[in-house]
C-alpha cells in the first residue's frame, strides 16, 4: 500500500507540479508533457492506482479467509 | 424549436424522472433513512458518489478556471481526483468495516468523548452549509439564464424537487436519483464537447482533439497544434502562454500547497465518506471507490479539453471583430452581464490582458447592469460629453473578462451547436447542482437528527421519533440553504476554500490516525482539531476579509494563497496530535477493540456483527 501511495505522489505532486517545468521541455503530440500530466496523466494513474489497490486487497482478504478454513478444517472443528 | 423550449422540455422530463425514483425508494426506518439499508450495489454506489461529488463547481465552473488558468487549473483537476486515492487507500474501507452511520459517530466512539463529536458534527454542519450554498445558486443561474425566469423562482423549484426527495427516500432515494443525475450530467457535459472537438480538430475524442492539430478549414493552415495556436493567441494579447507551468502568483509552493489541500480536502468531505456507508461490505466499498473516479476521471478528464476548446472559441470569435460580426450568443449572454463590450469608441472588440480591453463582466441586479450599459452607449454617442466609460469603471472595480461561469454553459453556443444540445447542457448543470445539494442535506441532517439528538439529547428516543427529527431537519435545511441561494453571502466562492481547508486540516488527521493508530487517544485528537481548524480558519479569514498580507513563512517566493493553507493546517493538526499523544494517556479498551476490528479483514472478527450489536 505504501508503494501505492508512493507512486500517487510521483505521478500528481512529482509529475504534474514538481518536475513540470521540466517536463514541459519533451513534446508528446501536440501536448507539453508536464502540462498533460497536471491536467491529464496524473488522472489516469489515480484511476489505475485504485483498481490495483481494489485487486491486491480483495485477493489478499480472500487468500486470509482460506487460511484461517484450512486452520479450522485441521483443528478439526469451526468457531 | 428555441432554445428555452428545448430546456423546459428536458427539464421537465429530468425532474420527473427524479420524483419517480423517490416514490419507489421511499423508506421506513433510519437505517434506510442514513444509509440506503446497506443495500447499494458497488458500481451504482460509484455512480451516485461521482454525482455527488462533482458539483455546480465542477459542472459549470472548473472548465471555466482552467480556460482562464491554462496550467495552473491542474490544481483543481489534480486536486478533486487525487484525494479519492487517498480516501479508497486509507479510509474507505475502513470507515465501513466500522459499521458506523456518520464520520462524527465513528470519530466520537473512537475517541471516546462526546466534545470530540461534537466538534466533528459542527465542522460537518459548516462545511455541508458552506458548499450547499453554492449548490442552490448554480440552479438560479441555469434558470435564469436558459428558462427566462427570476433567480428566485429557480431557486424556489430547485428546493422544493430536492425537500420530496430527500425527505421520502432519505439516503435510499438520494443513492437512486444521484445514479440518475449522474447520466443527465456527464452526457451533458461528453455530447457538446465530442460534437466541438470534431468541428475543431476532426477528432472524436476530446482529450486526443485537446493535443491534436486543427483543421485546415478552422486555422488557415495545415498542422497547427491547437495548445500551440492557444499559446501563439494568448502571448499576442499579453496573456500569459497557456501551458506554461508557474506563472504569475501560482508559482510551484502554492500550486504545490493548493492541490494537497484539495487531495487532502476531499477525502475528509463528509458527504463523499458518508456514501461508503451505504455499500453491502468491505469490498463494495473498495470497488465503489475505484467506480467513484472512474466516472468522475470521465468528466474531469474531458474538462481540459474544453476548457482549451472554450479559449480559443472565446478570443476567436470576439477579439477583432466589428459591431456587425459580434456573434449571437454574446448578445443574449450580454444581458445577464456575464460578459460585457465596452467600446472604445472604434466599434472593433479588443480582448486583451492589457489596457486597450474591452471585455468585461459585472455581477448586480439586471436593472444595474442595464443602467452601466446605457451610460456607457451614451459615452460613446457623446464622445465622453455625457454618461460613464464603462472601461474605466470595470478597471477601478478591478474586473476584466467575462465571467469564468459561462464557459461550459456558453461554450455550445460559441460553437455554434444545435439548441437541443445546448438544451440539454442546462439540464446536466441543474442534475449537478441537485445530486451534491442532496447530498450535503443529508449530512446535516444525520449530523443532527443522529449524532446531536439520537446520541447526546435523547439517546431514548424510538425509531419512528429518530426518523421524524431526521425528516424535519432535511426540511429546515432546505430551507436555509434556499435562503442562501436567493440572497447568496458575497463570500460563497471563497468560502468553498474555507471546507477543503476546514476539511484537511481536521477530519483527515483525525479519521487518519484514529485507524492506524492505537496510540492517539482523546485529548490530543480534540487538541489537533481545535489547532488545525484554529489555524486554517484564522489564516483563511484574516487573509480573505482582514487584508493580511499572506504568509511566506521565510521560505517561499510568494505568499501561500488561502486554499492552499489546509496543507499547513494539516501538518499542525497531526504535530499537535502525534506530539501530545507522547504525555497523554492512550485511547481505553472499547476504542482498542474499535481499531482491531476495523483493520481486521472482514468476516475474522465479530466486526461483522457490529450493526446488529449497536443500539442505533
Amino acid at each position: 500500500m505504501l508503494s501505492l501511495l508512493a507512486f500517487w505522489a510521483l505521478a500528481g505532486l512529482g509529475c504534474g507540479i514538481l518536475f513540470a517545468d521540466t517536463l514541459n521541455g519533451i513534446n508528446i503530440g501536440g501536448f507539453p508533457l508536464g502540462f498533460w500530466f497536471a491536467q491529464q496523466g496524473s488522472i489516469i494513474v489515480f484511476v489505475v492506482l485504485i483498481l490495483v489497490f481494489c485487486l491486491v486487497m480483495n485477493r489478499r482478504d480472500l487468500k486470509h479467509h482460506e487460511e484461517i478454513e484450512d486452520e479450522e478444517n485441521q483443528s478439526g472443528g469451526g468457531i | 424549436m428555441s432554445v428555452t423550449l428545448w430546456t423546459w422540455i428536458f427539464v421537465g422530463l429530468s425532474f420527473s424522472l427524479y420524483l419517480f425514483i423517490a416514490w419507489r425508494s421511499r423508506v421506513k426506518d433510519t437505517k434506510g433513512f442514513y444509509v440506503a439499508d446497506r443495500g447499494v450495489p458497488a458500481h451504482a454506489n460509484g455512480m451516485a458518489t461521482a454525482a455527488d461529488w462533482m458539483s455546480a463547481a465542477s459542472f459549470i465552473s472548473m472548465a471555466g478556471l482552467i480556460s482562464t488558468m491554462g496550467y495552473s487549473g491542474g490544481v483543481y483537476l489534480m486536486g478533486w481526483t487525487g484525494g479519492y486515492v487517498l480516501l479508497a487507500l486509507l479510509l474507505a474501507p475502513y470507515l465501513r468495516k466500522s459499521g458506523r452511520y456518520t464520520v462524527p459517530d465513528f470519530v466520537g466512539d473512537r475517541y471516546e468523548s462526546n466534545v470530540v463529536r461534537v466538534i466533528a458534527v459542527v465542522c460537518a454542519i459548516f462545511v455541508s452549509f458552506t458548499y450547499v450554498a453554492g449548490q442552490m445558486r448554480g440552479v438560479g443561474v441555469v434558470f435564469a439564464r436558459f428558462l427566462e425566469r427570476d433567480v428566485t423562482e429557480g431557486v424556489i423549484i430547485g428546493m422544493l424537487i430536492v425537500f420530496i426527495y430527500a425527505t421520502l427516500g432519505g439516503m435510499k432515494g438520494i443513492t437512486w436519483t444521484q445514479v440518475a443525475q449522474y447520466w443527465v450530467l456527464i452526457t451533458a457535459f461528453l455530447v457538446p464537447a465530442i460534437a466541438i472537438s470534431i468541428k475543431l480538430t476532426g477528432t472524436p475524442i476530446p482529450q486526443i482533439g485537446l493535443g491534436s492539430t486543427l483543421k485546415e478549414s478552422v486555422a488557415g493552415e495545415k498542422g497547427l497544434y491547437l495548445l500551440d495556436k492557444l499559446n501563439q493567441i494568448q502571448t499576442d494579447l499579453g496573456f500569459s502562454s497557456y501551458t506554461d507551468t508557474f506563472v504569475g502568483g501560482w508559482d510551484k509552493a502554492n500550486v504545490f500547497f493548493v492541490a494537497l489541500a484539495l487531495m487532502v480536502g476531499t477525502a475528509g468531505l463528509p458527504h463523499v465518506i458518508v456514501r461508503f456507508y451505504t455499500v453491502r461490505n468491505i469490498k463494495a466499498a473498495r470497488w465503489s471507490a475505484f467506480w467513484a473516479l472512474l466516472f468522475i476521471s470521465l468528466l474531469y478528464l474531458t474538462a481540459p479539453a474544453m476548457a482549451g476548446f472554450a479559449r480559443y472559441y472565446m478570443i476567436e470569435s470576439l477579439n477583432g471583430k466589428t459591431e456587425s460580426e459580434i456573434p449571437q450568443w454574446f448578445e443574449s449572454w450580454q444581458e445577464t452581464g456575464l460578459v460585457m463590450w465596452f467600446d472604445d469608441g472604434d466599434g472593433v472588440v479588443r480582448y486583451s490582458n492589457e489596457a486597450d480591453n474591452e471585455i468585461f463582466n459585472f455581477k448586480g441586479s439586471p436593472a444595474e447592469i442595464r443602467e452601466i450599459i446605457a451610460s456607457h452607449a451614451t459615452w460613446k454617442a457623446t464622445r465622453g460629453a455625457e454618461g460613464i466609460d464603462g472601461r474605466l469603471l470595470m478597471r477601478e472595480k478591478g474586473i476584466a473578462g467575462p465571467d469564468r461561469d459561462i464557459i461550459v454553459l456558453a461554450t455550445p453556443e460559441m460553437a455554434g451547436l444545435a439548441d437541443w444540445i445546448i438544451a440539454f447542457v442546462a439540464a446536466g448543470g441543474l442534475a449537478a447542482a441537485l445530486s451534491t445539494a442532496s447530498g450535503l442535506l443529508l449530512v446535516i441532517s444525520s449530523s443532527v437528527a443522529h449524532d446531536l439528538y439520537a446520541k447526546i439529547v435523547n439517546p431514548d428516543a424510538d425509531e419512528k421519533k429518530k426518523l421524524l427529527v431526521g425528516r424535519a431537519t432535511i426540511g429546515v435545511s432546505v430551507v436555509i440553504a434556499g435562503i442562501f441561494g436567493i440572497y447568496p453571502p458575497g463570500f460563497v466562492g471563497q468560502v468553498v476554500a474555507f471546507a477543503f481547508g476546514l476539511a484537511a486540516a481536521s477530519f483527515f488527521p483525525v479519521l487518519v490516525l484514529g485507524i492506524f493508530s492505537k496510540r492517539v487517544g482523546t485529548v490530543p485528537a480534540a487538541a489537533g482539531m481545535v489547532v488545525g481548524i484554529a489555524f486554517t480558519g484564522f489564516y483563511i479569514i484574516a487573509s480573505v476579509y482582514g487584508g493580511m498580507k499572506p504568509w511566506t513563512f521565510g521560505i517561499f517566493d510568494h505568499g501561500i494563497k488561502p486554499q492552499g493553507i489546509g496543507s499547513i493546517g494539516m501538518l499542525l493538526n497531526f504535530i499537535v496530535t502525534l506530539g501530545l499523544s507522547r504525555i497523554c494517556p492512550p485511547p481505553g479498551q472499547a476504542a482498542l477493540e474499535l481499531i482491531d476490528s476495523v483493520r481486521e479483514p472482514e468476516g475474522v472478527g465479530p466486526a461483522v456483527d457490529i450493526e446488529e450489536a449497536m443500539e442505533h
